[in-house]
């Protein structure tokens, strides 16, 4: 299985404003998004990033406005699934809708440059590093099923209609 | 089966009863997005393959983040809505009209027992209608212009009982903010709040609709306001939760006693009571946003600024909540009032409450502001220090140079 770098920030209530702040939400570019994202929590975050690997963060990932362009900034950033403790609603709709995986981990020991592989289809995350592995909440088949296909733009051109 | 409002207004529109925890495809009554969220809407509509709205009649594109235009950037996503709307059909709402959620509820496109979307996480307002509103992102919007559907998991409901008469000078905001503290900023995650007593029912409209506004602050899916007392222009069905209906959380409290509340940097959750807060020297007050910048709201800080002066050295900014707030304090006197203490006002719209547009503050300045939410770099400056509290609460700092409680 495919591993990657963590990158964690083991801090609650991470809000979409410190994610990608109001200023630069006005744009349809992908890299101008990214190039800001998380800049008010760590500056040097968009450059740390190697596509592939994964952000971890603490409860209530997320919260704040209803901006798509936070899931966007960190799957463009190179980010390939968010691992947090829990995850404000409309976050984590708009991360699975754009295909970014995000999963709910409640226990884990992850620190940040852990080696981690992620098995989504079991909620199991494996701690390479540390020889551990930690149990996901499971997401509702809705959501699997979107995920699944991509996306939910990719969703509704397979199926045309919600099934 | 016993039901929650929650529960009733989305049994309606699935065709068949359901309960919390069931996932449901519904059908929507209307659908809204503004130009923060409407060109990833657009842009994901036209991958899905859309040729045609389900209903143009049904969808609302609001221009008022970033209006009018400050960039070229910017002014391309507005014409990008202006081509859109003008190609599909439905309606726009360009620059100055005023603030998404008051333009839906003033012009009735959103109305009590509705099932609406808005590209927008302060959709809950509409909850001040008895209608049940949930802020989605731009992807979920775009499937709902294309097909009039969107799949939910029914929330389970707190119920938050409220009884007691507020104090003078205290208000909606102040009751939200307490609230907030009570339950945080995840207290309610997932879940829709109910919000009754009899606080609540002797409320008008526009309070009713500070409290489901800043029910989003708790992480509510939306926040429901008892219809009882609820009066508007045209006539509508009440939808009421049945008596022994089932809540996750139950809570009540008696606000006779509650004061002035302000939410310190930087969360909404962080509230105190004013008093701790008193002698906070403030370089710049705001009156705007979805929450606070109504005809009630104008009229409180006028109450507090006729015929008085800004502190020396404080700028205040108004943001009326929409042209028609603003025709309505022009016909009566409020503007005048509020501009000849020194108040500057600027384009309806949400610009400064979410840092799109005007009114950023400087390093290390102190701002009060009436708006939803403080949290770092919210207003366009990490190194500013954003303090939330009601319109007369703002009126009040802006003429004192500090946080005060109004007279």
């Amino acid at each position: 299985m495919h591993t990657t770098t963590a990158h964690v920030y083991p801090i609650d209530n991470i809000d979409t404003d410190r994610i990608i702040p109001g200023k630069y939400t006005k744009t349809l570019d992908m890299s101008a998004l990214a190039s800001h994202v998380l800049e008010d929590l760590d500056p040097d975050f968009a450059k740390k990033v190697q596509t592939g690997d994964i952000l971890v963060a603490g409860n209530n990932f997320g919260c704040g406005s209803s901006r798509e362009q936070a899931p966007i900034a960190i799957k463009a950033a190179g980010i390939s699934v968010v691992v947090a403790k829990t995850f404000a609603r409309i976050f984590y709709r708009n991360a699975i809708n754009i295909g970014l995986p995000v999963i709910e981990v409640e226990k884990h020991n992850i620190q940040s440059g852990d080696s981690i592989s992620i098995d989504l289809e079991n909620g199991v995350v494996t701690n390479h590093t540390r020889n551990e592995t930690y149990q996901a909440t499971r997401m509702p088949q809705q959501m699997i099923d979107i995920l699944n296909a991509g996306g939910l733009v990719n969703y509704l051109i397979q199926h045309g209609d919600y099934v | 089966m016993k039901q929650t409002i929650s529960e009733k207004i989305i049994s309606k529109h699935t065709g068949k009863p359901v309960k919390a925890g069931d996932i449901a495809i519904v059908h929507v009554d209307g659908v809204m997005a503004t130009d923060a969220t409407s060109p990833f809407a657009i842009k994901a509509f036209r991958e899905m393959g859309g040729k045609k709205l389900w209903d143009s009649k049904k969808v609302s594109l609001i221009i008022d983040h970033a209006s009018p235009a400050p960039n070229e950037t910017v002014a391309n996503l507005h014409k990008l809505m202006r081509d859109f709307s003008a190609e599909m059909g439905c309606r726009l709402y360009d620059i100055g009209e005023g603030i998404c959620h008051q333009l839906m509820v003033e012009d009735a496109h959103v109305k009590p027992g509705d099932l609406f979307l808005g590209a927008d996480s302060h959709t809950p307002t509409y909850g001040a209608l008895n209608a049940f509103a949930i802020g989605v992102g731009s992807t979920d919007l775009a499937a709902t212009m294309l097909t009039g559907k969107t799949w939910l998991k029914v929330p389970k409901s707190i119920k938050l009982t409220i009884n007691g008469e507020l104090r003078k000078g205290v208000t909606a905001k102040d009751l939200i903010l307490f609230l907030l503290k009570e339950l945080g900023v995840e207290g309610a995650n997932y879940q829709a709040v109910e919000f009754t007593g009899e606080t609540i029912q002797h409320m008008t409209l526009a309070s009713r609709m500070v409290i489901a506004n800043m029910s989003s602050e708790m992480g509510a899916k939306t926040g429901l306001v008892d219809p009882t007392g609820l009066e508007l222009w045209y006539p509508f069905e009440p939808t009421f939760a049945d008596k022994d209906a089932e809540y996750i959380r139950e809570l009540s409290f008696d606000v006779s006693a509650l004061r002035p509340q302000i939410a310190k940097p930087h969360s909404p959750e962080n509230v105190v009571a004013i008093d701790e807060l008193k002698g906070t020297k403030i370089n710049y007050a705001f009156i705007g946003s979805c929450t606070n910048t109504r005809l009630e709201d104008l009229h409180a800080a006028a109450d507090v600024l006729k015929g008085k002066q800004l502190s020396n050295g404080v700028r205040l900014i108004i943001a009326p909540a929409s042209k028609r707030v603003f025709n309505d304090a022009l016909k009566d006197g409020t503007i005048e009032i509020l501009s000849s203490a020194g108040a500057t006002f600027i384009t309806s719209g949400c610009g400064p409450c979410v840092g799109s547009h005007l009114g950023v503050p400087g390093d290390g300045e102190v701002v009060i502001s009436s708006t939803n939410r403080n949290f770092q770099g919210r207003m366009g400056n990490p190194k500013a220090l954003v303090y939330l509290g009601s319109p007369a609460v703002v009126a009040a700092s802006a003429l004192a140079g500090e946080i005060v409680e109004p007279e």
